[in-house]
């Protein structure tokens, strides 16, 4: 953070609660009453907001929405170039997602890389009736032909900025932060 | 910066937490309907075998597979190292054909070191068992297996063994699954005590960082894990022990000492069992006993150290073991 001092928030707290709700109320209208929903949160950030559009969901059909976390280190494109990484959890509802409507949820949609090990991480776990994303922000600069179904908030970036999603659950407040990248760092989804 | 898995004491604490939580991910993917990861596509694993195995070298193959490596298997039988050749010839085979990592089992201790060191191949070793020296894959899976059964499952992600005590039985002296257990136990915190015949303990065994003791029945009632080793008559030479009978009685687990045990105690073995040894069948049957979970805990300890040595760009695994330990 000590690089970031200078970063400013572009979304606070009510912001982002808002934006979930909005999204919730897409998913339902999008999905017909959303019963064969099922929602898979990428580690870190994306399992809390998968959490809370559930409990946001269940509130408004009145009905439990399966949520879990999916994983996925050991599919990424650039494992070769780093030292490998710690593992996270990838825990699929008990029902499984075969036949449902699989709406995976990230923080921060980027180059798309993500998201595409998360749909091959998907075809090893079984075969969703449709696959759709949800993002809570959208800063641009796709290197994949992938978009979201549901955006919290499109932010035009530079290549030379960062957007540093902060949640409750994980760094004690809600804020999603626009700051300069560091001189020395390279590009990173 | 090493690359190798050569001895447990090598690993420093946050090392081996890495691997076992590692490994907690890995074992998720035993109860997928499709049991494979991309993650090891196009990197080639050799298993070197020169001595024999079947659970250690099925289990470093099933573990290879489930993360995508090309696997080829080699074993001394029947191979060129039956007319004759080197294990510098051997490796600079392998070399020669462009291999990623070697596991090696071997009958002289310090082999894997040697092929690590030799500057013969650019591979990555992971030692799979050499002579009476090490098997760290084998300490990994038991410390696995312990944090599963005696802290739990998910509360055991990013904890040690601290102050768990283990009791090791049998036959010390020939047992690298001894050593390696030693190491890596006394690394994670836990106190451990060796229960063996004085003929069957080595020489230097008062510097290691354990308890000794001939008496087995005064060790158990304060034990949390057990761990019989096999009396390993392949590698012995001489008599160790008057009596199979004798030493059955003295420092085999039945179902009477089992009984004596705390509660939550748990047995384990790294196999193979000699049943009526070191061992009764009451006591190997029992669901106290963790034979069979070792078994399938290795899969999943192998899956991670591959992964966390080959998965990358450079190992995860430091091997460098700077920081003081505990």
């Amino acid at each position: 953070m000590d690089t970031q001092s200078d970063a400013r928030p572009v979304l606070e707290g009510p912001d982002i609660a808002r934006v979930l709700t909005r999204i919730a109320h897409e998913i339902v209208e999008r999905a017909k009453g959303a019963d064969d929903v099922v929602l898979l949160g990428i580690p870190t950030r994306g399992v809390f907001l998968a959490r809370r559009l559930a409990a946001k969901l269940e509130q408004i059909t009145e009905r439990k929405v399966p949520v879990g976390s999916l994983d996925i280190t050991m599919y990424r494109d650039d494992l070769r170039m780093h030292p490998p990484r710690a593992l996270a959890r990838t825990e699929i509802p008990g029902d499984g997602i075969d036949g449902r409507l699989v709406v995976l949820v990230d923080d921060v949609l980027f180059s798309g890389r993500t998201i595409r090990a998360a749909l091959d991480a998907l075809n090893d776990i079984g075969r969703p009736r449709a696959v759709q994303l949800a993002v809570l922000v959208d800063r641009g600069h796709r290197e994949l032909p992938i978009r979201a179904d549901y955006v919290g908030k499109n932010l035009p970036t530079s290549l030379r900025e960062t957007v540093k999603v902060q949640l409750a659950e994980e760094d004690g407040r809600d804020t999603v932060l626009l700051g300069a990248k560091p001189a020395t760092q390279g590009a990173q989804p | 910066m090493q690359r190798h898995l050569i001895s447990a004491a090598d690993l420093t604490r946050d090392d081996a937490v890495l691997i076992l939580d590692t490994a907690e991910e890995m074992a998720r993917v035993a109860d997928r309907p499709i049991k494979k990861l991309p993650t090891l596509r196009g990197r080639t694993v050799v298993n070197l075998f020169f001595e024999d195995s079947t659970r250690t070298r099925i289990s470093f193959e099933a573990a290879e597979k489930r993360l995508s490596a090309d696997v080829i298997n080699f074993t001394a039988k029947g191979s060129s190292v039956s007319k004759g050749e080197s294990l510098k010839d051997t490796a600079q085979t392998l070399e020669a054909m462009g291999v990623d990592a070697v596991v090696i089992r071997h009958g002289a201790s310090g082999a894997p070191y040697r092929l690590a060191t030799s500057g013969w191949i650019d591979a990555a070793v992971i030692n799979a068992g050499d002579g009476t020296h090490q098997h760290p894959t084998q300490a990994l899976l038991d410390a696995f297996t312990m944090r599963r059964r005696l802290v739990g499952r998910d509360a055991g992600l990013g904890r040690d063994l601290d102050g768990r005590r283990i009791t090791i039985v049998g036959d010390v002296l020939h047992s690298r699954v001894a050593r390696s257990n030693v190491d890596l136990l006394h690394t994670l915190g836990a106190e451990v005590t060796l229960v063996a015949p004085p003929t069957l303990l080595p020489v230097g065994v008062e510097t290691w960082p354990c308890e000794v003791s001939y008496d087995l029945d005064s060790t158990l009632t304060k034990s949390d894990a057990v761990m019989m080793l096999r009396v390993q008559r392949e590698r012995m030479n001489a008599a160790f022990f008057p009596t199979e009978r004798e030493y059955s009685r003295r420092y085999g687990l039945d179902g009477d000492r089992m009984a004596r045990m705390p509660e939550h105690a748990i047995v384990m073995h790294p196999g193979p069992m000699v049943r009526g040894m070191e061992i009764t069948a009451e006591v190997a049957d029992s669901d106290r006993c963790t034979v069979v979970e070792q078994v399938t805990n290795g899969v999943s300890i192998r899956m991670a150290v591959l992964y966390l040595l080959l998965g990358g760009n450079e190992p995860a695994v430091t091997h460098a073991r700077t920081t003081e330990e505990k």
